[in-house]
């Protein structure tokens, strides 16, 4: 029977340690365990056989680090043929009955994917797909990722174990303490972006013992449609006369695990600190029955972190960042400003969005490209899911397969073409698809002809293995100025397709008023009534008070707030007139401060406030050069006299930004850029921007027009960006002594092709006399330093 | 053997915060900020350490221990006669990363207040574990010598690969090394201490240290 056949109908038993009984066996500290596959085959054979002997269905291969990172090509190839031959060895020697296979066993890589960590995502896919490779070629039955503590690298590996083998997959992550990841997943956001993947089973392994992983695998329980598996440890370790013992034994680890098996789980064994005792003692105790598993109906989404379920209380999806009617964001597109845009997001995020909605289509750029780095940087600042909005299918694919979590995914509809492109796309990624009520004829005029294209798309998508609980219905808010049916219509539709349908929904729900005076009013009328026919989600602006008014009513009529608190702090906030502040922290109103105080002082909103004051009636220029740039000369002076620290400098250039944003959305683009154009980033290896991103605010707010290519970036690419702007200034930060070599390197690329560009140098490890001996023109010992040298240069081009 | 522990919350240091900031000395006027950033960072951090004790074998001027073998000055000035070492890696975790990644592009303010509140975390951190560890050896009548890291001294950078590989810190703490010898959570320490039976002389931490134009030194 093949694996897949025998998970079905048995309860599978895995496998307990290795890597305690290799220590027992003389296993050095430090010493890598996959090379005893090949110096000790006979010792892991034995091991892996006692396992089969004890009860196990299934043994892991010993190569939890088997990986190309740690190995070369030859000796992991070595390594992985060894290790499935010792497992199969020990499968023929055991004289159990039972049915046994070899589970190719998959760690992590002690690698943190980016941005976070340095091991790029496609690279981490192709890792894993090495080993994938070498075990499918070398004949395992299926394949195990564990012990993972990393959404993202989870990912990674399922990823490459389905692009590489039909083989089932088993994926198992390791929690702490907090019941969650160590980058911080919680169990129900791991088991949608598992289960949207594909993976066979999913479950827990590592950390602690049965006792303590319980409320973990009782969550996956939950919410999982898939078998779910536990590989608890012996509890903790501690030392005895020189020996690691566990300190839970045998008979009570197993009475735990075989109870959560009674309670559903459906694989089991044992991780660290377990022998083959556990596992026997294990056996004994597990009931004939096999616990049936039971599909759940949850729409869920999640990010790296949390997942947002959709039910009765409505989930409000920030519709902010989409270019459509909004000069600021086109222009922060066009001129590659990823920090404006991840800044809609986050402001979005204190407003009160649970979702964020996420288009960057314009006709002039490239949306694949940027769709990819605005969801890549995006989820790296922000905890909310993403909904990706595009059209474009290959857009799509690429923002879903680098999008850490399940993603909601914007648009599917009822075209035999949109079905095609979008429903594949979600059975290899995972995803909820919002799905709109229309197919080739248009949008249907009456409630009975959306609800048809509903039930075709529910039915097409099943035909693809997707369950309706991953679609959410859009019933298409259309103006009422044009058709005064037409919010009969819509909430008609809404309401069959909630009710009889049994799936969610969802609206742009500010459509219906185009065309009206005063939309705010028709729109918070609207959104009570789709509430109350249904409404699940609302696509929507946060920051219209009178829509938030009606989200916050409506919970508490509903009983969706418990205490009231949600309502209570939102009338508070409406109380004191906060709601739209866009810093989220309003700074005490004075009638006596200048612009020029607000910004000496650092204060962001009045600032901000103060600047449109005075745009009433100066020009912006003059506003930008009588009082933003001589209040930062003051604070600049006074930081180099040691009258202010740094904080207060950041605090002061902060403010200004507010100020400049006034001022940019009155202006055309790029004009008050007076200054030359200066490429600044992080070289390669390093992953550290604090200093590098002060330095940018500071040279930003001086004019200059600042293109920052972030961190962790290559030589050549900076060069490339240097000679596209022809930039009389680079700017490169270094923190560590060992990335201090790749900004050489960046200098000695920048002297060939770009000689005529000055490079600044920076950071933790820079002093006059190592930049010096890279070739750099100038050390910078702070944000300052850099700005007078930069406006010097700038001088000298005039 | 290695081992795990969680630690609670150790007691802040404002002081300490605000040397790491380089605003030591300045009046109340960033109170706030330091108020504002310590309540943001509360619920992100964590307290994670994974050790092990090893025996040292002396060869001439080489130390060894576990995996590690060295001829390092500094080690062997801090660790003096003790006939063991306690290696340890201490974290305070990856969400605080993101906390900080979050500020570096919303408020560079902040995020230079909360790089040094992560500064201050993982040395109180690494302060609780010792005085833990102390606290457990005085049983037998010893205790830690001083504590120092690699890239510290003469401790060259890449002994991190082999503390990496003795304490399997990925796996236990979440904590990784990236190409550059970086770890990743960044806010994150490695460091030796030797166990002694002898009487130590304390000392203030920057005392000891042969770096006198630190711009930190107390």
């Amino acid at each position: 029977m093949n694996f897949r056949e025998f998970l079905k109908q048995n309860i599978v038993i895995l496998d307990g340690g290795m890597g305690t009984l290799l220590q027992e066996r003389g296993l050095q500290p430090g010493e890598s365990p996959e090379r005893w596959n090949i110096s000790h085959p006979d010792v892991i054979t034995a091991i892996h056989q006692s396992y089969y002997d004890s009860g196990s269905n299934v043994v892991n291969t010993n190569t939890f680090g088997a990986n190309c990172l740690h190995f070369d090509e030859i000796e992991l190839e070595e390594i992985i043929r060894e290790a499935v031959d010792n497992a199969k060895k020990a499968a023929a020697l055991s004289t159990a009955t039972h049915e046994k296979y070899v589970a190719l066993d998959i760690g992590p890589t002690g690698r943190l994917l980016k941005p976070m960590g340095d091991l790029d995502f496609e690279e981490a896919v192709s890792v894993f797909a090495k080993t994938v490779q070498l075990g499918v070629k070398y004949g395992v039955d299926l394949i195990m990722i564990e012990t993972m503590n990393d959404s993202y690298e989870t990912k990674a590996a399922l990823l490459a174990a389905k692009e590489n083998s039909d083989l089932p997959v088993l994926v198992s992550n390791a929690y702490s303490e907090n019941e969650k990841l160590m980058t911080g997943a919680s169990p129900a956001a791991m088991v949608a972006m598992l289960e949207g993947m594909g993976a066979d089973a999913i479950g827990v392994n590592c950390s602690f013992g049965p006792d303590k992983l319980a409320p973990i695998v009782r969550e996956y329980l939950r919410f999982a449609s898939v078998p779910v598996m536990l590989k608890p440890n012996a509890g903790l370790p501690h030392s005895e006369n020189g020996r690691t013992l566990y300190d839970v034994f045998p008979d009570v680890f197993s009475d735990i695990t075989a109870g959560l098996v009674a309670d559903g789980v459906r694989v089991a064994g044992g991780c660290c600190g377990t022998t083959p005792d556990y596992i026997k003692a294990l056996c004994d105790k597990i009931a004939v029955s096999v616990p049936s598993v039971t599909p759940k109906h949850d729409t869920i989404i999640s990010s790296y972190t949390t997942a947002v379920r959709f039910g009765n209380d409505p989930v409000l999806i920030g519709e902010r960042i989409n270019p459509t009617g909004k000069k600021r964001l086109k222009e922060a597109l066009r001129n590659n400003e990823l920090d404006y845009i991840l800044g809609e997001g986050l402001k979005q995020q204190s407003a009160g969005a649970k979702v964020l909605d996420v288009n960057v289509g314009l006709p002039e750029i490239d949306e694949p490209a940027m769709l990819t780095k605005v969801v890549y940087e995006l989820q790296a600042v922000s905890d909310l899911p993403l909904q990706i909005d595009t059209s474009d299918p290959v857009a799509m694919e690429k923002a879903l397969r680098i999008y850490n979590g399940k993603a909601l995914i914007n648009s599917v509809n009822g075209k035999q073409e949109s079905m095609e492109a979008i429903f594949p796309l979600m059975k290899k990624y995972g995803g909820v698809a919002v799905a709109l009520t229309l197919d080739e004829s248009g949008i249907p005029d009456t409630v009975e002809g959306r609800v048809a294209i509903a039930k075709k798309i529910i039915d097409t998508a099943a035909a693809y293995g997707i369950d309706k609980k991953d679609l959410i219905f859009d019933t298409l808010a259309m103006a009422v100025s044009a058709d005064k049916n037409a919010a009969k219509l819509t909430l008609g539709s809404l309401h069959k397709i909630r009710h009889e349908l049994g799936v969610h929904t969802s609206l742009g729900v500010s459509n219906i008023s185009f065309g009206l005076p005063q939309r705010d009013i028709v729109n918070a009328a609207f959104f009570a009534l789709a509430l109350e026919n249904g409404l699940s989600a609302a696509i929507m602006n946060p920051f219209f008070a009178e829509m938030m008014k009606t989200y916050y009513s409506f919970r508490v009529l509903k009983g969706l707030d418990d205490n009231c608190s949600d309502y209570i702090a939102f009338a508070e906030s409406v109380q004191n007139n906060v709601t739209v502040s866009k810093t989220g922290a309003a700074d005490k109103a004075d009638d006596t401060l200048s612009l020029s105080n607000a910004v000496i002082k650092g204060l962001k909103d009045q600032a901000a406030r103060l600047c449109v004051e005075l745009l009433k009636n100066t020009e912006p220029l003059t506003v930008v050069r009588d009082h933003i740039i001589p209040a930062l000369d003051t604070v600049g002076r006074e930081y180099e006299q040691g009258r202010v620290y740094l904080p207060g400098l950041l605090m002061s250039a902060e403010a200004a930004k507010y100020a400049f944003e006034e001022i940019k959305a009155r202006m055309s683009s790029d004009s008050g850029k007076d200054k030359c154009a200066f490429v600044i980033a992080t070289v390669k290896g390093d992953i550290h921007d604090i200093g590098k991103n002060i330095v940018k605010l500071l040279l930003e707010n001086y004019g200059f027009a600042v293109s920052d290519l972030g961190k962790d970036v290559d030589p050549e690419l900076i060069v490339e960006e240097t000679v596209r702007l022809h930039a009389p200034l680079v700017g490169l930060s270094a923190l560590m002594t060992t990335t201090v070599p790749a900004m050489e390197e960046t200098i000695k690329q920048l002297r060939i092709s770009s000689p005529w560009a000055k490079v600044v140098v920076g950071g933790a490890v820079m002093t006059k006399e190592y930049a010096d001996s890279i070739g750099a023109d100038k050390y910078a010992k702070d944000a300052m330093d850099t700005v007078r040298y930069a406006e010097a240069v700038n001088d000298t081009l005039q | 053997m290695i081992r795990t522990a969680i630690f609670d919350p150790p007691a802040w240091d404002r002081a300490e915060i605000m040397r790491y900031a380089r605003i030591r000395g300045a009046d109340d006027s960033y109170r706030d900020l330091i108020d504002e950033c310590i309540r943001e960072a509360e619920s992100v951090l964590s307290y994670r350490v994974c050790y092990a004790t090893e025996d040292i074998q002396r060869d001439n001027e080489l130390i060894c221990f576990g995996n590690i073998e060295t001829t390092s000055q500094t080690i062997k000035k801090a660790i003096g006669n003790s006939q063991q070492v306690l290696v340890f890696a201490a974290t305070v975790g990856a969400p605080f990363d993101r906390l900080l990644q979050r500020y570096s592009l919303l408020s560079p303010s902040k995020a230079l207040i909360l790089q040094a509140i992560g500064a201050e975390r993982v040395e109180s951190l690494c302060d609780a574990f010792c005085a833990q560890a102390n606290r457990d050896l005085t049983v037998s009548k010893k205790r830690l010598t001083r504590r120092v890291s690699p890239g510290y001294g003469d401790i060259p950078l890449d002994m991190q690969r082999d503390i990496f590989a003795l304490l399997d810190c990925p796996r236990k703490i979440g904590l990784t090394l990236d190409e550059s010898l970086l770890m990743s959570p960044s806010k994150s320490v490695t460091a030796i201490c030797g166990i002694t039976a002898e009487e130590i002389t304390e000392q203030a931490k920057c005392a000891e240290c042969d770096k006198t134009d630190c711009i930190y030194r107390q």
